[in-house]
């Protein structure tokens, strides 16, 4: 079974940050999903790291733990 | 407008400023030194004869019509070939030169038939122009079949589909021949043989179609008499009104006189002040319009309810009513945000605006994309990250003053012919070139041309490579510090990352496959350049990390100093005709017109206000995103403007399945394409003949389209659109496409001073265009960047998912070709098919080897994803391990193959690689055997 798109696609995002301190990978990451990610796909992410995340970049995971705390 | 003729003003026009004065006939005149003494006459109103001089090529002297007396010197010098000099006095009309030029018409029209009354080019023709200003009244030598020998029963080569050559009637002017290697750069005409002997041969004398030609018709546009003939005028007779309007096919955007005759359309003439063009075409422009009057085209709206009903030709109302209909109620069921629409690249910038503005306020959400989703929607990320805004840098006149190109991922001899020609002259003149890409593409080696460099990469390294270079420069000190503390942001700590032993030549020489020896070089060479350039095209974009190669190219070029003048840059070479323009109209799900973000509350001010309905705060659905949510269930209807994506888009089986998962597609095209097979609507769409609006270049140049006929269906795009907006409750109401691009100048200030007025009289403009560059903007980011300061990203190097592997162990790479152009289904509809009637496969012969393939053979091209078959041509352009295909043709589906892999920031697939096996056909797989197992819904 692939991937789902949302755990492929963020994936993709936490490979190009990598070779950055993990606390400001996270804050790009989270950054680049809030800023060209349709919100159904935000929730998608959200709900799969909320049943356990299998499958995701342990960066992805940081990232998506920020985007509930976005204001405005 | 009657019959437009330009100027001939004889010679080109030299650079710098009017210093030489002379005098001619009594008229004093001042031009640039170096100006032929036949141009300066024509800027003084005098017309001197000639007929081997014309001014889109230097002077050649072989006529002698131009001959001319000037004060002081010896003999009738021929004015095209003398240059001017201060106090000249010239004497154009005295009673010896027209002596020696009836002389020169009598022996001209001794060898030439006497039929100007059955002509084709009666009333187009310059010899018989020059017989009556010359007053030839008689031919002593006799003429016609008359005169002694001659070459009257020269044959006719016809073989070319769009142009005759009817030797009878060349003069050997030389013109054609000239065109070839000035203009066009392509050499494919000769001279043969001397005096009475010689004449035009195609190569090595065969036939058109059997030479080096590629048909850009500038031979055509060169030759003074009808032996080289449009074969529509030999048929049609010769136009009688011309229409100025933009080529519908790549991003060069070339202007064209419309030639018509009464209301048909007899030919395109490339227009001498286009802008991007100045006067040369290629062979799509210039003769492939056949398909607008094709009998494929659909005409009328149809409807059917569900994919496996037939369709049914309804009224204008119906199929509007029915599609607002059906998209309210999809709303009603699922949500707001269940339905979404796809702006076309092919469409004007006007038609483009009203499809995002019925999203944006009659859908009431921002799921909105263009099909530049899948081209060049990398360049916007990545040139806005760096230099803040999504264009290239430069105008096409720009490479004129380059001294090395760098052409990365691009063939532009195929892609963006026109442009080619400027940048092989340059090359001819002397500048140096380096080519990135797998291939070894044309311009690698062609006449009078070869690369310094060709960094033949393994696909998918291009960030390797890139950031190898930029390690080069940084760390042998070639950087140009001045520039970048002036200019930059962000280079300390970006030339202590690029300056990591990782990214040096040597380390990733072998995952690049380029030899560290010639990558140093080629750095060097673009570093010490005085202008270094670079050209790219979807050889950059459309893989995992374009975006990322993007940055990494805009790095290099800030490192160097090599932005913000003439002769620099980085250049996006856009596919289609209206790539720049339709992104640049708010078709991005996360943009509104002039690339500002949706969260940005004072831009969503402007367009609440102006639209009276609130704007989306949060980004929509882009085009792969639709069909994930499509399989999903939580998107459900699609509109699609002039679009294939279920040809064009990768993956095809996942595009197939995702439509015909959804309650209601609606597609506007010109034809039932292969996404119609999915639709419920099909409305029918204009072609360019009949649009009214604007094409921006990839320059940032704003064309106009103008209709050359009425619209056939009945309506323009823009008014489609409309109506459906008023039929789902939303008042949108234009009374023309000029109103629209005035809503656009309102609104975005990057187009604050474009009006179709302003365009009409000073034929284009390149935005920028507002009270500080009321005449637009040719270069950009001259005295600051776009964003301030021009920002460096690291760019770290990330392999792509998709690797060989023994079951799929070659590389595909895909792209077009010159004659064809995207899915095909404008080109497939002209005789263009004459030089592409099919997709065919490109491999090295090592690797045709040893599947035991030869070549013509047919061969089955599968990976992971899907499989399709065609024809195996073996190539040592390839390299070894890597494969190459088109996707012009339906049938063949190059795009059953490719994957979902896309480019991280932005989702533009990964079609440059896709790991594949090739092996000898059994028996020819079928497409419709791929789409058969397609779940169709309400089958
Ligand atoms: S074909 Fe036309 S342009 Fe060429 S040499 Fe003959 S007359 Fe001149
Ligand atoms: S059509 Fe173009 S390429 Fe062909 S011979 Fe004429 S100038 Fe050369
Ligand atoms: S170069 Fe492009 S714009 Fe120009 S004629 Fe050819 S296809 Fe048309
Ligand atoms: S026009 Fe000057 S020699 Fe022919």
């Amino acid at each position: 079974m692939p991937d789902p798109p949302h755990v492929r696609l963020v994936n993709d995002v936490a490979a190009q940050f990598q070779h950055r301190p993990p606390d400001e990978a996270a804050e790009s990451i989270a950054n680049h999903l809030r800023s060209f990610w349709d919100p159904r796909m935000r929730a998608a992410l959200l709900a799969h790291v909320q049943a356990g995340g299998p499958g995701l970049d342990p960066l992805a995971v940081r990232a998506a733990g920020l985007l509930g705390t976005r204001t405005g | 407008m009657s019959l437009l003729k330009e100027p001939d003003f004889g010679t080109p026009a030299r650079p710098g400023e009017a210093t030489v004065a002379l005098n001619v006939d009594g008229v004093p005149v001042t031009v640039p030194p170096g100006t032929s003494v036949l141009r300066a006459a024509k800027h003084a109103g005098i017309d001197i004869p000639k007929l081997c001089a014309t001014d889109s090529m230097e002077a050649f002297g072989s006529c002698r019509l131009c001959v001319v007396e000037i004060d002081g010197a010896k003999g009738t010098p021929a004015s095209c070939t003398t240059p001017v000099s201060d106090g000249m006095v010239v004497r154009t009309q005295t009673e010896k030169v027209a002596r020696l030029r009836r002389g020169v018409m009598e022996l001209y029209i001794s060898d030439h038939p006497l039929d100007c009354l059955t002509c084709s080019a009666n009333g187009d023709c310059e010899l018989q122009d020059m017989a009556g200003v010359t007053g030839l009244r008689e031919v002593r030598y006799g003429s016609g079949v008359d005169a002694g020998a001659n070459h009257l029963d020269a044959p006719t080569d016809s073989s070319n589909p769009y142009f005759d050559f009817d030797a009878s009637k060349c003069i050997v002017c030389s013109r054609c021949v000239r065109a070839c290697d000035e203009v066009q750069g392509t050499l494919a005409l000769t001279i043969d043989g001397r005096g009475f002997d010689s004449k035009v041969a195609a190569g090595a004398d065969v036939p058109f179609m059997d030479s080096d030609c590629v048909s850009c018709g500038a031979c055509v546009q060169a030759c003074p008499t009808a032996t080289l003939q449009e074969k529509s005028v030999v048929e049609l007779g010769m136009p009688t009104r011309s229409v100025i309007t933009t080529c519908a096919y790549c991003g060069v955007g070339c202007s064209f006189k419309a030639e018509l005759r009464g209301d048909e359309l007899v030919r395109m003439v490339p227009y001498k002040d286009g802008g991007a063009n100045e006067g040369h075409s290629c062979v799509k422009g210039r003769f492939a319009f056949g398909y607008a009057t094709h009998p494929d085209r659909v005409l009328e709206p149809m409807i059917r309810d569900s994919i496996a009903d037939e369709w049914r030709a309804v009224s204008w109302d119906e199929a509007i009513g029915f599609t607002a209909r059906r998209l309210r109620e999809i709303q009603a069921e699922h949500g707001p945000g269940s339905i979404g629409g796809i702006t076309s690249s092919r469409c004007t910038n006007e038609e483009v605006y009203v499809v995002q503005k019925m999203v944006r306020a009659a859908f009431g959400n921002n799921n909105v994309d263009t099909c530049a989703r899948v081209c060049h929607s990398p360049t916007g990320y990545g040139l806005k990250q760096t230099f803040g805004t999504s264009a290239g840098t430069q105008d096409f006149r720009s490479v004129a003053e380059a001294d090395v190109i760098v052409v990365i991922g691009a063939n532009p001899t195929d892609g963006h012919p026109v442009f080619a020609s400027r940048m092989k002259r340059r090359l001819r003149e002397g500048a140096a070139l380096i080519v990135i890409d797998p291939r070894r593409i044309d311009l690698v080696r062609t006449p009078h041309i070869e690369a310094a460099h060709h960094l033949a990469l393994a696909p998918g390294t291009n960030v390797a490579v890139v950031n190898a270079l930029a390690h080069v420069v940084v760390t042998e000190g070639l950087a140009d510090t001045e520039f970048v503390a002036g200019r930059c942001e962000g280079f300390e700590e970006w030339a202590a990352f690029i300056a990591g032993p990782e990214h040096s030549p040597e380390a990733v020489a072998e995952i690049t496959g380029v030899s560290a020896e010639e990558l140093r070089a080629a750095a060097r060479l673009y570093a010490g350049a005085r202008n270094g350039a670079i050209y790219y095209g979807l050889g950059v974009t459309e893989h995992s990390q374009g975006s990322t190669m993007v940055m990494g190219m805009a790095n290099l070029a800030m490192a160097t100093g090599n932005i913000g003048r003439d002769g620099v840059g980085v250049n996006p070479l856009r596919g289609q005709n209206n790539v720049q323009g339709s992104c640049d109209m708010g078709s991005f799900p996360h943009e509104l017109p002039g690339y500002r973000h949706v969260s940005d509350e004072s831009v969503r001010d402007i367009y609440s206000q102006l639209w009276g309905v609130p704007i989306g705060e949060e980004p929509g659905l882009r085009i792969p995103n639709m069909f994930d949510a499509a399989l999903d269930g939580s998107f459900r209807a699609l509109y699609v403007q002039g679009e294939d994506i279920a040809q064009s888009d990768p993956n095809s089986r996942h595009v197939h399945a995702a439509l015909a998962a959804m309650d209601l597609v609606v597609v506007q095209d010109l034809f039932l394409n292969e996404t119609a097979k999915f639709a419920h609507v099909l409305l029918p769409g204009t072609s360019f003949l009949e649009k009214d609006g604007t094409f921006t270049n990839a320059e940032r140049r704003i064309n106009r389209v103008r209709p050359v006929m009425a619209a056939r269906t009945g309506k323009q795009e823009w008014q489609i659109v409309a109506e459906i907006a008023q039929a789902m409750g939303y008042p949108m109401h234009y009374d023309s496409a000029a109103q629209i691009m005035d809503e656009v100048a309102l609104t975005t200030p990057t187009f604050a001073g474009v009006s179709f007025a302003h365009l009409d009289e000073v034929g284009s403009v390149q935005w920028p265009c507002n009270d500080a560059a009321p005449d637009g903007t040719p270069i950009m980011h001259v005295d600051g960047f776009t964003r301030g300061r021009g920002r460096f990203v690291q760019t770290t190097y990330v392999p792509t998912r998709e690797r060989s592997t023994r079951r799929f162990p070659l590389i595909l790479t895909t792209g077009r070709i010159l004659s064809q152009y995207n899915v095909g289904a404008q080109t497939r509809r002209t005789a263009n098919v004459a030089w592409h009637p099919e997709d065919v496969l490109d491999l090295h012969p090592h690797d045709a080897e040893v599947r035991g393939i030869n070549e013509g053979d047919t061969v089955t091209l599968s990976s992971r994803v899907g499989e399709t078959s065609l024809r195996a041509v073996i190539t040592d352009r390839m390299p070894v391990g890597v494969c190459y295909t088109t996707f012009h043709h339906p049938v063949t589906g190059a795009n059953v193959v490719t994957t979902e892999n896309s480019d991280w920031a932005t989702n533009c697939p990964e079609y440059k690689v896709t790991a594949v096996q090739v092996s000898l056909a059994v028996a020819p797989t079928t497409r419709a055997a791929a789409a058969d197992q397609v779940p169709v819904a309400g089958a």
